[in-house]
């Protein structure tokens, strides 16, 4: 079946939901992870949570080859660590690539001893001078009021503590939906739906899928997940920019266009050749993501572990990055769902198949 | 000077598209090696002279087979195309340039306003540039631009392009055609350009007892104000790092290339430190580290479309590492003293 | 642990070149542990086997770093002048009035071009250093030589100066920690580690070759107490540091717990940290291979990475008794 099923579409959407709402800041993932292994126990025939705290399921393929497919999607979304208390207020300090500019009156929530909501406080423009009024904030100028006394708070939050963004995940116009930390669960929910696609279907290789921690601040969950899984094949799933006003359109792609199959030194040719071929054979559209450095993925750490693993990349284009007010379109999530699990299905037994030059 | 040196020079291949390098050199080394691969990255790895006996000291010598250039981002329908830089090209040289785009070798140019409508205050961005095909088509997202100059002799020196590195790979190509009592493997890596991407993946497979990397390296030797470093002078020999900004080189190798030269009259000289990086940047943290240096030949102006290097610096370059191969560098390193 | 601050604080050891640290350092670990080597590196590695087997006994790596921050010579003027580039993160604005001292005992000044009236802002094109020499010839420095800051080593009370406690109290705390550890479940591996300022470089290898199952760095971290310093709880006197993250690395929870229930059974004082900028080599050690639990027990220092560095001697005397605690029981299962 090739179209877009609007009731797959509906059921990414309330997983989407469910995911995006729920905290998982860098280096603290352990409820996101809770909630993605209950989603992700009943796809796979092992489940495996490692030191740094990535979540790996095995599904096991058909063939005795003991080929190994690394499927990575980040867990972790970037937040807001507690530096210091001050007078009743949260200082705090940003955990991975904070958009400063859209923090200001935002709502997060300060997982302190219990989970305390609070804002991003700024001072009002009306007592401010013209040329303060001109001026971004800065990270000084910002705190976190949580509305109680100075002691109260002592007690409630210290130093280290982490802060998510509180928005919930909503539905917006034309099959698109909006919340905080679509980068990545958007690609969490095309692991699990690329999973639940492969009950159904024969596939030779293994299928280790990756749920990774610590991306935002440096890939540090794929690199020892890499290590330790020593796969054959890596594919990365991220998000990626999507045309909107400020974005380049040389580096930016449609909402809606489908999965962006990765291009660039990043990417192995030769798999990446697989992943068009498929997109072509299963109808499903794609468009490629020209990388021509580092993808800024997992994609970047899985090629260089160990003597090096061929590694491909799929991205879903979303808008507004690394702010609460994400968007994606839901039909996306579907098609590079379908993408990954027709390339796990098409991935060779003899690894000479994927040779550069045509030869060992 | 010589025929593979003008074959890599004239070949094209940046960072993931290395795979005309590639086949010259493959092509070359075949007859001289024992074993031949290529791994998941697109590293050439050669062998030779590995007795099995674990023993002997196993040597590594890196060359980088990509260049610096473009990758074509969006082909406009009006025949100019979008693109930005794989690894690092100074924006400031590229306007009016010639450069040849995909694997069909496509010619374009590099745009530059008519001079009545330039301001000269400000460095266009590459982002801005805009190259011009004459609307040849067959031109696709993802595509390499490489630059086009021709392989020459220019008085006494060399004049080609993408001599970084592909002296390095020549250096490294004659050196695996001799014999010596070490274990000898040669990488021709990929990726250094963009990060020393390939050179750490194929240091933890290889696992050397020790490593040099063979590069061609900055000149600035053009005449000057003040009296600063000229990082590197042609026809002064080939340049030996004791540090740069990717790594601190070993200093026991540091001396026995330098104690190697002055042994046999090479010339050689100290590459300004604190600039640049090379492969060993990536091999001398793989597994629990690998002792390695950086040794290069001279070349002005690399990372613009025509590099100028002196053919006596290659030779003293191959000499050095030649001999350097028959004798220490071939041997186990003893442990490192204290010279107070 | 004093005394022993002073002595490592006035050895040489600029990244890349810490032979005569390793030997002070080799020297001092004689007769602490059962085993010592020296790895590819040249990081130096102790190791001290468990004093009673236990199934809660673990194999933990302890990192301090030998190296400090310096400077190389790049160019010999023909008047003598030197020009030279940064080892680590020097701050350029403290090199004007700092001195520095090269490995053969040839001593550096710092001077910048133009007049000293009309200053702009120290760029390394503009400074060069004065070696004492009226021409190349006469210089006895060349290029690639390396110098270090020195100034006397200080105290007031028990508030210590020097221009290199960044990481040198932190390599007296591991000795001393070596020297209070009566008995253990664990294997302690006591790395003194290289090129840690030029990127964590010797803990990238010493974590790969040794595989311990934790990891727990040993070295300074900034403060926020002195007059509008970036906000951060941090300050002197307060205690060691217990690390939650810093630029490069989140402590695992579970290792930091372990600092922090051993700093409370013991009534330790000591302050949690979170740090902007800056990392140690935890951080390297704790994406080696497939992961490794990792922390860091910091030393407050005030102004580190400049040539004048201040930290509180009672700070360091908790560190070591946080470390010789935690270490003396298990790790909690």
């Amino acid at each position: 079946m090739n179209s877009d099923d609007k009731s797959s579409e509906s059921d990414s959407f309330s997983l989407l939901k469910e995911l995006s709402e729920t905290p998982g800041v860098s280096g603290q993932e352990d409820r996101i992870r809770a909630r993605v292994s209950d989603h992700l126990a009943p796809l796979v025939d092992e489940l495996h949570t490692d030191i740094l705290g990535n979540l790996t399921g095995l599904k096991r393929g058909s063939s005795s080859s003991g080929r190994r497919v690394m499927v990575a999607a980040h867990m972790d979304e970037i937040g807001l660590i507690v530096t210091r208390l001050e007078k009743g207020f949260v200082r705090f300090a940003p955990v991975g690539g904070v958009d400063l500019g859209a923090l200001p009156a935002q709502e997060v929530t300060v997982h302190g001893r219990s989970d305390l909501p609070g804002l991003v406080a700024s001072r009002p423009p009306h007592v401010l001078s013209q040329e303060e009024r001109g001026k971004p904030f800065a990270q000084a100028d910002l705190f976190i009021d949580v509305g109680l006394a100075a002691d109260r708070l002592a007690e409630l939050v210290s130093v280290g503590d982490f802060i998510s963004v509180r928005q919930s995940a909503d539905r917006l116009g034309n099959g698109q939906a909006t919340g905080k930390a679509f980068d990545n669960r958007v690609s969490v929910v095309v692991l699990l739906q690329a999973l639940r696609i492969l009950q159904g279907r024969s596939h030779g290789w293994d299928v280790f899928a990756v749920v990774t921690v610590q991306e935002e601040i440096g890939l540090r969950g794929a690199k020892t997940a890499a290590f330790r899984v020593e796969p054959d094949v890596g594919i990365a799933l991220d998000v990626t920019y999507a045309e909107q006003p400020g974005a380049t359109p040389e580096e930016s792609l449609a909402m809606g266009s489908g999965p962006a199959i990765g291009l660039g030194p990043n990417l192995h040719p030769v798999l990446r050749k697989l992943l068009v071929d498929t997109a072509e054979r299963d109808e499903i559209p794609y468009t490629n993501e020209v990388l021509p450095g580092n993808s800024g993925t997992d994609a970047w750490a899985m090629q260089v572990s160990q003597s090096g693993i061929p590694t491909a990349l799929i991205s879903v284009p979303i808008r507004n990055m690394h702010t609460p007010a994400e968007t994606v379109a839901l039909k996306d999530i579907e098609r590079s769902a379908r993408l990954l699990a027709g390339t796990i299905c098409e991935l060779p037994d003899d690894l000479t198949a994927l040779a550069l030059d045509g030869e060992a | 000077m010589n025929e593979l040196l003008e074959k890599l020079s004239r070949a094209r291949g940046v960072a993931g598209h290395e795979g005309e390098v590639r086949a010259i050199l493959r092509e070359a080394l075949a007859p001289y090696v024992e074993a031949l691969t290529v791994d998941s990255i697109g590293n050439l790895i050669v062998r030779k002279g590995g007795s099995g006996d674990r023993g002997q000291q196993r040597v590594m010598l890196a060359a980088h087979m990509d260049e610096v250039g473009g990758m074509v981002m969006r082909a406009n329908a009006d025949g100019t195309v979008k693109f930005r830089s794989v690894g690092g090209l100074d924006p400031r040289i590229l306007p009016g340039k010639r450069v040849r785009i995909g694997a069909q070798s496509v010619p374009g140019v590099i745009m530059r306003a008519p001079h009545a409508a330039r301001s000269g205050k400000r460095v266009a961005p590459i982002s801005d540039l805009l190259i011009d095909t004459g609307g040849a088509g067959g031109i696709l997202p993802g595509d390499m631009i490489t630059f086009e100059s021709e392989y020459e002799e220019y008085g006494r020196l060399l004049k080609g392009k993408a001599f970084d590195d592909r002296v390095g790979c020549y250096v490294l190509a004659e050196l695996m055609k001799g014999d010596y009592e070490c274990e000898l493997v040669g990488v021709f890596t990929v990726q250094e350009e963009i990060g020393l991407r390939g050179a750490g993946v194929a240091a933890y497979a290889v696992e050397p007892d020790v490593a040099v990397a063979l590069e061609g390296t900055v000149a600035d030797d053009l005449p000057k104000q003040h009296d600063v470093s000229p990082t590197t002078g042609l026809g002064k020999g080939p340049s030996i790092s004791v540090m740069d900004r990717s790594a601190h080189a070993d200093r026991r190798l540091v001396r026995i290339l330098t104690e190697t030269a002055t042994a046999h009259d090479i010339p050689w000289q100290f590459k300004q430190p604190g600039v640049g990086g090379t492969d060993v940047g990536t091999i001398h943290l793989a597994r629990e580290g690998v002792p390695a240096v950086a040794v290069a030949v001279p070349c002005r102006y690399i990372h613009t479309p025509a590099a100028l290097m002196d053919p006596a610096d290659v030779k003293n370059a191959i000499e050095l590492m030649s001999r350097a191969l028959s004798g220490p560098l071939g041997r186990p390193l003893e442990a490192e003293r204290s010279e107070a | 642990m004093r005394a022993l601050i002073e002595e490592l604080c006035g050895v040489f050891g600029p990244s890349g070149q810490e032979e005569r640290i390793r030997e002070v350092i080799s020297g001092q670990l004689d007769g602490l542990v059962d085993e010592m080597r020296t790895d590819r590196l040249g990081n130096l590695i102790g190791v001290k086997r468990p004093t009673v087997s236990s199934e809660g006994g673990k194999r933990i790596m302890l990192a301090a770093h030998m190296d400090e921050i310096g400077v190389m010579v790049t160019h010999v003027d023909a008047q003598g002048f030197c020009r030279f580039t940064t080892i680590g993160g020097v701050l350029m604005n403290s090199l004007i009035g700092s001195r520095v001292h090269f490995a053969n005992g040839v001593e550096g000044a710092f001077g910048m071009e133009g007049s000293p009236l009309a200053r702009e802002r120290p760029t390394p094109q503009k400074l060069f250093l004065d070696v004492g020499a009226d021409s190349k010839e006469d210089a006895q420095v060349q290029v690639g030589d390396t110098a270090v800051f020195r100034s006397s080593f200080g105290e007031v009370g028990d508030r210590l100066f020097a221009a290199n406690l960044d990481d040198r109290i932190g390599c007296a705390v591991l000795i001393q920690t070596l020297r209070e550890l009566e008995s253990s479940p664990h294997e302690i591996l006591a790395v003194f580690t290289v090129q840690e300022e030029v990127g964590v470089r010797g803990a990238t290898t010493a974590g790969y070759g040794l595989e311990p199952e934790i990891i727990l760095a040993i070295d300074v971290t900034a403060t926020g107490d002195f007059p509008q310093a970036t906000p951060m709880e941090v300050a002197l006197g307060k205690g060691a540091a217990i690390k939650v993250m810093d630029r490069r690395m989140i402590a695992h929870p579970k290792v930091r717990g372990w600092l922090e229930d051993t700093a409370q059974a013991f009534d330790i004082p000591y302050q949690l940290e979170v740090l902007e900028f800056g990392s140690t080599d935890a951080a390297a050690v704790q994406v080696s291979r497939a992961g490794v639990p990792a922390g860091t027990v910091s030393i407050p220092c005030r102004y580190v990475h400049s040539p004048s560095q201040v930290a509180d001697y009672n700070d360091a005397l908790g560190a070591v008794r946080l470390l010789v605690n935690a270490l003396s029981g298990e790790y909690p299962s």
